[in-house]
């Protein structure tokens, strides 16, 4: 939160609208989310020109106030201090105070009263206290004009930004100076620093006082030194300044450390110096040791936290907060002032494990620079010797170990017109400079700046450069420009490529696409683990139903399913292609997929229900369109989830790449039938597809039928067939599986249709027969079976 | 004489009826059969005085013509009825519900990525991918985001090994891996779906797996006014020609300038609605000029090559394109709202 009354401090806004201002550096890069004011309407100065006794009460007036109108007001006031020719602060009917009490025309004890004379309580800048109330109304100076704003007579009036600033500025929007030089470079003018000459006494803080620094985390310590302080009360404006910030007034010395730390970004500390003792050692903490800190809580140290010691206990949990041992009270008269930086990623660390993000861990946790360290702790000073009576000790006692170095960075415009897209003259980047107070210096068309202190979010590098001034030039004034690039067409990648093609496979075979989520709970990982591999768990999981990277999509889908079931879509065809990770965070994509219900539907008519053999089909559909056929083969299985008779594996060139099968009923008790193979599997050569001229000769169908043992799988009599059939028989085909009636009952009768084509002639009827002869004499031989007569 | 019995014959035929098989059939046995009048008629051809054979020939052939003229036709009648009373017969209700015809629906965050690709691959992307468990240094450190900076902590990344291996927060390492890829020495341009991972908790904004599409193109005199215009086609390919882009500072480790990207409120044309939460604008992505660290890191000389990034919420974009109030629908998929998807966007030629 911002309170432009306070920069007003530092830069000349009396001319500018303060909402438009808002937008202006909106626009430049800091969003200002809101504007709040304290303005009040039908609120003014008047004068009481007249003041009687109200006719039916004892304390009431009848007063005529000159409001700056043409007529008098006639207004009914119970305060004991209003009288004739008293300034005082008027709410016309229509004002609202306090944000929900509206001032209207009204009738008090049968006399008209126009508006009502303000106590500063009721105006919401005091507490009510019987203090502030037997102060009666406020009483203004007799150089208050009549007809004006009495808040902003009294210097009260504020407008406050709040602001959602990105991380990198907030180390110098967060605070009151730093948001005065980003008005400065939109609006063009320049920043006065507040005042801060002191006048130090004779008695220097080196002689009675040593700093000692033994931890590589503080690269810059300061301390100053004061005494005879009084503690009471702040003056208005920085209790006012405090409340607009969201802070409560304690006293006068408190008040001002946190005065300072708003105006600068810097924190402060402050200990009582004889609390304390005549010596400082910065260093890192030992584990386990323990500090009570302001709030009264005793707290637990790591070794990577550091600690101000007073040579041998914490005195204060470096950057987060201050300990109670050396707590500043009303009683204490020498204050030792500390203004350091910390490293930041530590504090941030500290703040973390100690649950504990004070105002002053916040600030250090975003990174200082050492120019402020310097002016705060001068400000803190010149305000406890003005505001706290304070004897400032001469001398300061430091620690730098900071790298000196300023940051440089040179460019041509034409550089950073180049990043922008832009077309800006080397006069107009020259007053651009100035306007973000950068100093450079230009020779022959270079430009050597030098990055103020302030500014730790720029880097020495042109682009940092082209951002400020991209930002000021206005981001909404860029053009649409094209990259002036060759022409060339977009291609899918890799394993991108095979994703969207067998995608669009699976989808033109009626599944449907699904997403679910890497991370399942361990459950989950127990389910479908037919290949065994070792799970990657996480070791801090947000919960536990994403504790585990899974490596089978299977678990994921059947989730999907019952999902799916328990809102009565009966029909559901699902699939999902995604990346799993085992132990060794070996990425292998997998192709899932979930089928059950009507593959082919029609209410009234022949419906299709999904079984193995469309899951089959499905997945030879999808194979032959990668290319292989002819190069896999299916082997029964055994996944504990599938079904033991429904289910095998997929094998490519003989290797394993995926199963397919029946849910096992235990699992699910409906048909659901599912496969998952490994796109990784499939990324294989493949011949390329050439165009193949259809047999000219006309070919010889036969049939045949053989009674075989049940058991006997037809794959492997298809086999026999096809060996025995050689070069002439071009397909078999099985049309007909029975078993029943005239087939005992282990055994089962399987017919076959052959074709016979030969590539070169018309066949004849006895080159067939030759060849079915042989087919027939294998069969019967090789697999026990027996030519069924027709 | 023979002259006349061809015209009692012509007479004959032209009160013949035709109907049934049988009298077709009949018909034919007795006019055009070997034994059928016509036949036995010209069998006197050589009887005719050879000065009228010409003319009885003429006759005769006519007679034949016409005879089979009317057999044809009454064949043809016959066949055409039965075909008719047939297809009568066939006849089914069309009025009955149709047999349905799979094809499946494509996730909608996928529907709306290949919008994007395949728009960004007509200006010469290529889209790749990555790992989805990474190495903090393709993650972060190349992203010039060091250990300890306090980007980092926004990105609540879900670590598996010490602070080396993790799920990726982002999907910018494939630019990295893409540019170390590169050498430094061919210029890149690509496009990079996929899905990330936060601890957020998950609910109707949120989600701990989310996917990103992310753009890097690397080339040499690479500005911010480009990288508008390229937003400039894809949101108007995604929302409408009439979409406006606008760019406000932002900040991000890997990029500098950044920028914030707002597009003008398709919904309400600018007017103020509640997608745009009335002010007219969305924001849509975040982008900016590859910081040149990043650059050099991966192996590219900023002196030499220059470019930018971006990248968009994939469920953003389509919670807004289709006007989706909860992102855990990408994730729970009711097959009932999936299917809807299964379908082109809008009419073509608009």
């Amino acid at each position: 939160m911002i309170s432009l009354e306070w920069v007003k401090e530092y830069i000349d806004l009396s001319d500018q609208d303060l909402e438009e201002l808002a937008v202006k550096i909106t626009k430049a890069g800091i969003n200002v989310e809101k504007v709040i004011t304290n303005h009040i309407d039908h609120l003014v100065i008047g004068e009481v020109k007249e003041c009687k006794m109200h006719p039916d009460s004892d304390h009431l007036h009848v007063c005529l106030v000159d409001v700056g109108k043409e007529d008098l007001q006639q207004i009914v006031c119970g305060a004991p201090n209003v009288r004739e020719n008293l300034k005082v602060i008027v709410a016309l009917p229509g004002a609202v105070l306090n944000g929900n009490f509206e001032i209207k025309k009204s009738r008090i004890r049968g006399v008209d009263s126009n508006g009502m004379i303000c106590a500063l309580y009721e105006l919401g800048l005091e507490e009510k206290t019987e203090e502030t109330y037997a102060k009666g109304i406020h009483e203004l100076p007799k150089n208050a004009k009549v007809g004006e704003d009495p808040l902003q007579f009294l210097g009260v009036d504020d407008t406050l930004y709040e602001l959602d600033i990105h991380k990198h500025r907030n180390n110098d929007c967060y605070y009151h100076i730093g948001f005065a030089y980003e008005i400065a470079a939109i609006l063009n003018r320049k920043v006065t620093l507040p005042e801060m000459n002191i006048h130090p006494i004779k008695k220097k803080i080196e002689d009675s006082f040593s700093l000692e620094v033994s931890t590589k985390k503080c690269p810059y310590y300061l301390a100053k030194m004061v005494t005879d302080v009084k503690i009471g009360e702040s003056p208005e404006f920085i209790k006012r300044r405090l409340s607009a910030a969201g802070m409560r007034s304690i006293n006068n010395v408190v008040d001002i450390s946190n005065y300072v730390m708003l105006e600068y970004g810097q924190p402060l500390h402050f200990f009582d110096q004889e609390k304390l003792g005549n010596h400082i050692l910065v260093r890192d903490a030992k584990e386990e040791e323990s500090i009570v800190t302001l709030d009264g809580k005793e707290r637990v140290l790591k070794a990577s936290d550091i600690v101000i010691t007073d040579g041998s206990k914490p005195v204060c949990i470096a950057g987060v907060m201050g300990g109670e041992n050396t707590e500043v009270d009303e009683n204490t008269k020498t204050i030792l002032i500390e203004s350091a930086i910390f490293d930041a990623t530590s504090i941030r660390y500290t703040a973390n494990h100690l649950d504990l993000r004070s105002e002053a861990s916040i600030r250090y946790g975003k990174g200082l620079n050492e120019e402020y360290t310097e002016n705060a702790i001068q400000r803190a000073c010149f305000l406890l010797e003005k505001y706290a009576n304070a004897k400032v000790y001469s001398g300061t006692i430091r620690h730098n170990s900071l790298d000196a170095k300023e940051k440089k960075v040179s460019f041509t415009k034409e550089e950073v017109n180049q990043i922008l897209g832009i077309c800006i003259s080397e006069k107009d980047m020259k007053k651009e400079l100035e306007r973000l107070d950068f100093p450079y210096q230009l020779e022959n068309g270079t430009f050597h700046v030098t990055i103020p202190k302030r500014r730790l979010d720029i880097d020495p590098n042109v682009n940092d450069i082209a951002e400020e001034i991209g930002r000021l030039y206005g981001y909404h004034n860029l053009v649409s420009t094209l990259p002036r690039v060759p022409i060339r067409k977009g291609d899918y990648i890799g394993d991108v490529k095979y994703r969207k093609i067998i995608s669009r496979r699976l989808r033109s075979l009626g599944l449907n696409e699904v997403k679910t989520y890497t991370l399942v709970p361990e459950e989950w990982t127990k389910l479908f683990d037919y290949e065994q591999k070792e799970k990657v768990k996480l070791p801090n999981p947000m919960s536990q139903d994403k504790a585990y990277v899974r490596t089978t999509l299977l678990p994921s889908l059947l989730h999907v399913y019952e999902y799916n079931q328990a809102r009565k879509n009966k029909d559901v065809f699902l699939y999902e292609i995604s990346k799993t990770y085992d132990k060794t965070y070996q990425e292998e994509s997998k192709i899932s997929g979930l089928l059950t219900g009507n593959y082919l539907e029609a209410s009234w008519n022949h419906s299709r229900k999904v079984d193995f053999y469309i899951v089959k089909g499905l997945l030879e559909n999808l194979l032959d369109y990668m290319g292989f056929s002819n190069r896999y083969t299916f082997e029964k299985c055994n996944v504990k989830e599938l079904h033991p008779g429904m289910s095998a594996k997929i094998l490519l060139d003989k290797e394993e790449i995926g199963i397919l099968g029946r849910v096992h009923p235990k699992q699910i008790k409906e048909e659901v039938f599912v496969f998952e193979i490994s796109m990784n599997a499939l990324m294989k050569k493949i011949k390329p597809l050439k165009f193949k001229e259809a047999y000219r000769f006309p070919g010889i169908e036969k049939d045949m039928a053989f009674i075989v043992p049940k058991e006997m799988p037809v794959g492997t009599l298809i086999e026999v067939i096809q060996k025995a059939g050689g070069r002439l028989l071009k397909e078999v085909s099985v049309f007909d599986v029975y078993q029943g009636e005239n087939v005992s009952k282990e055994e089962k009768s399987v017919a076959f249709k052959l074709q016979f084509i030969d590539a070169t002639k018309t066949l004849t009827d006895e080159e067939v027969m030759q060849v079915f002869t042989t087919i027939i004499s294998k069969v019967t031989s090789e697999c026990h079976a027996i030519l069924r007569d027709k | 004489m023979k002259q006349e019995e061809i015209k009692a014959i012509l007479d004959e035929l032209k009160r013949t009826k035709l109907q049934t098989e049988e009298e077709i059939q009949a018909f034919k046995a007795k006019y055009l059969g070997k034994k059928g009048k016509i036949s036995i008629l010209s069998s006197f051809m050589r009887e005719i005085d050879p000065k009228e054979r010409k003319s009885f020939g003429e006759e005769l052939n006519q007679l034949r013509s016409e005879a089979e003229e009317l057999y044809q036709s009454a064949l043809t009648k016959l066949e055409e009825a039965r075909l008719e009373e047939k297809l009568q017969k066939e006849s089914i209700d069309i009025t009955l519900p149709a047999t349905k015809i799979r094809q499946g629906a494509p996730n909608i965050l996928e529907k709306l990525i290949e919008e994007v690709e395949e728009v960004c691959m007509s200006m010469g992307y290529d889209v790749v991918d990555g790992p989805e468990i990474e190495e903090d240094k393709y993650n972060f450190e190349m992203l010039n985001i060091p250990k300890g900076h306090p980007a980092r902590d926004a990105q609540d990344t879900f670590y598996i090994e010490g602070e080396e291996i993790l799920l990726r927060s982002q999907t910018s390492p494939v630019q990295v891996r893409t540019m170390l890829k590169g050498k430094g020495e061919v210029p890149i341009r690509v496009i990079c779906p996929g899905k990330t991972y936060r601890r957020d908790d998950d609910d109707a904004t949120h989600s701990h797996q989310f996917m990103q599409i992310e753009g890097l193109l690397v080339d040499r005199n690479i500005s911010l006014s480009d990288l508008k215009g390229t937003i400039d086609v894809i949101v108007k390919k995604l929302f409408g020609e009439d979409v406006e882009t606008r760019f406000r500072p932002s900040y991000y480790q890997f990029t500098e300038p950044s920028v914030e990207v707002d597009i003008s409120c398709f919904n309400c044309k600018g007017k103020g609605c509640s997608i745009c939460k009335k002010t007219g604008w969305i924001t849509i992505a975040g982008a900016g000029v590859v910081h040149p660290n990043v650059l050099r890191m991966s192996g590219y000389d900023p002196k030499i090559w220059s470019g930018f990034a971006f990248g968009f919420g994939a469920e953003r974009m389509a919670m807004l394109k289709y006007d989706i109030q909860d992102l855990r629908v990408f994730y729970n998929t009711d097959l009932r709202e999936l299917k809807r998807f299964d379908r082109k966007e809008k009419e073509e030629n608009d």
